[in-house]
């Protein structure tokens, strides 16, 4: 079953298209992995499917609703989770603040988003600091927060935007656990990553894209090994190779 | 004994009056208890959500005027404006948050000092309405100031409740996301311009209250006082910095210590300069003494200065530092 789907999308910055025509469809369920070399794009998709700026042309849909014309917050309560590339803190809030700010999503009451906040927060194994200020969390840890906020917003896609970047190999380990758990709970992902290691290990099906425009798609061995993908990441002679 | 702090000062308040008769020490803590509202009520938009208005004057001016036009053009009690002055505020915040939190950045702090200047141009202006310049005057319902100050604690107790109450709720989360990260707050389905518009009204009606509340008891307005881009606005930003922005009781604090520096500077130094002038025949002196009451502006600049450079979290939200700088023993040793 289709769960999610982008249409002809397109998005000029000035003179510069930096997503050109991109479509395709997600699976529910599944993790779909979407790659491109630097400033190929891949972020802007983000952007555009969680309505921070608008599409200059193009369609997204998710559970058979066009949602292009949604705002930020709608998207998230439409079931949409996020996280950011440049990770975005609530600095001066402790740790749990940060997820019980966002568990009030889905329920009214404090107690009940505590309740839920601190459940988000054992499962993605950030509980044991909870009553740390966000802002003073190491870099992996501030990923893995950016995750347990999008978790407690119950999502039923979740966008996940470099999310391994910068952790040291164990705590890529557990990052690569976390994303097939919550995998397991049902919710379907879009993942972009530039470490092979985690794309290529964890996902259903990749989507490649350079300079904004789709160049592959399909199983991860069919995309690794698709002369345009080589091509673009590692230059033209590797590609004939 | 923290915990406890809340009652014996809400005690000590509720028995000041009766064992302090004096009637300007009277007025001070009335005055000392509408600051609590307004800076409750700053603090609500600027010190947890993160929209800092310099503008404050417009709301407590309004729900001053809606006092006094009651008691001037209805011919009600200007009691009656504590029903109705935060309704008011709140009327002129709507279309104004409506529109300038559209923006982000420091548009609102512009627009909010525009906005006190256009509200206190209109009356000054509507002389139809308002009497401009000649201001409202009306008559004063106790001869007694205590019925004043239990007016004045009521509300400020209420303020306080209201904002512990909000910042415990969805609200007060939300508030605190919006301040510090409004991208972030979006992506976690926070509509930042429904909640900020919340927090602004709720901001705006406290304001409203503590105006009408000063209507009834000064029993005079005009534009120049209840509009007052230093004696309300900056003092409300005052008052809400000192205290510590975004502290429950940071606006108490910061209400004791700005009405006692207000008075220091508006008395020139309690009548030290005025005193010394006499003592010694100076001439310069006595001009001296004339100029620093009105010079209490410059004295709230420096003073903004050195809170922000010694006690960035203010008073409240500092107080671990200055017990540490005031008993460096009791804590030697201990590493922080
Ligand atoms: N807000 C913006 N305004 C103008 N140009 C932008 C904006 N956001 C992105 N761009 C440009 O769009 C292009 C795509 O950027 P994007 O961030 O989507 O790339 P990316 O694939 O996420 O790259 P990376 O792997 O480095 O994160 C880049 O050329 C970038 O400079
Ligand atoms: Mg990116």
């Amino acid at each position: 079953m289709i769960i999610f789907k982008v249409e002809n999308l397109v998005k000029y910055f000035g003179g510069l298209a930096a997503v050109n025509n991109v479509s395709f469809e997600v699976q529910k369920g599944e993790i779909f992995g979407l790659i491109g070399p630097n400033g190929s794009g891949k972020t802007t998709i983000f952007n555009l499917i969680s309505s921070y700026f608008p599409v200059t042309s193009g369609r997204i849909y998710f559970k058979d609703q066009d949602i292009t014309a949604f705002k930020t917050h709608k998207i998230c309560k439409a079931g949409i989770g996020r996280t950011f590339q440049v990770v975005k803190p609530l600095g001066r809030l402790s740790v749990l603040d940060n997820v019980i700010a966002a568990a009030f999503a889905r329920v009214q009451t404090k107690h009940e988003a505590r309740d839920l906040a601190l459940e988000t927060l054992e499962f993605c194994g950030l509980a044991h600091r909870k009553e740390i200020l966000a802002k003073s969390l190491p870099i992996g840890e501030r990923k893995r927060l950016e995750i347990t906020r999008a978790m407690a917003t119950k999502p039923e896609l979740l966008l996940l935007d470099e999310t391994a970047a910068g952790l040291n190999p164990s705590e890529l380990d557990t990052a690569i656990d976390l994303i097939l758990k919550i995998q397991d709970r049902g919710v379907t992902i879009i993942i972009v990553e530039h470490i092979m290691k985690v794309i290529m290990t964890i996902s259903d099906r990749i989507h490649a894209i350079n300079f904004g425009q789709t160049i592959a798609h399909g199983s991860p061995e069919e995309v690794a090994n698709d002369p345009a993908v080589i091509e673009a990441y590692l230059g033209e002679e590797y590609a004939h190779r | 004994m923290k915990k406890y702090a809340p009652f014996l000062l809400l005690f000590i308040l509720i028995i000041f009056p009766l064992v302090i008769q004096n009637s300007y020490y009277q007025h001070l803590m009335i005055l000392v208890l509408m600051w609590v509202v307004i800076g409750s009520g700053w603090n609500m938009i600027a010190g947890y959500t993160g929209q800092v208005s310099f503008g404050d004057a417009a709301f407590f001016g309004t729900g001053a005027y809606t006092a006094g036009l009651i008691a001037s053009k209805l011919g009600l009690s200007a009691w009656w404006g504590m029903a109705f002055g935060g309704f008011t505020a709140m009327a002129v915040a709507f279309p104004f948050g409506w529109i300038c939190f559209r923006l982000r950045g420091a548009y609102f702090a512009l627009a909010s000092l525009a906005l006190n200047e256009i509200c206190r141009h209109i009356a000054t202006i509507w002389e139809d309405l308002t009497e401009g310049m000649v201001g409202i005057l009306i008559m004063p319902s106790f001869l007694s100031k205590i019925p004043y100050y239990y007016i004045a604690l009521a509300l400020a107790v209420m303020s306080v409740l209201m904002v512990q109450i909000v910042m415990n709720s969805k609200w007060g989360y939300y508030f605190l996301s919006i301040r510090e990260d409004q991208d972030a707050a979006e992506s976690l389905g926070i509509n930042t311009h429904h909640y900020k518009m919340i927090s602004l009204n709720i901001a705006a009606f406290l304001t409203g209250m503590a105006g009408s509340l000063f209507m009834n008891y000064m029993g005079f307005i005009d534009p120049e006082v209840v509009f007052s881009l230093h004696d309300i606005s900056i003092m409300a930003i005052l008052v809400g910095i000192v205290g510590g922005v975004g502290t429950i009781y940071g606006p108490v604090v910061g209400a004791f210590v700005m009405v006692a520096v207000h008075e220091f500077f508006r008395t020139g130094f309690f009548g030290f300069f005025k005193g010394l002038a006499a003592l010694t025949g100076s001439e310069h002196l006595t001009v001296a003494a004339k100029y620093i009451g009105q010079a209490h502006v410059l004295g709230f600049g420096i003073l903004v200065v050195v809170v922000i450079l010694v006690l960035p979290n203010g008073i409240v939200g500092d107080w671990g530092k200055i017990i540490r700088k005031v008993i460096p023993m009791k804590t030697k040793g201990v590493t922080t």
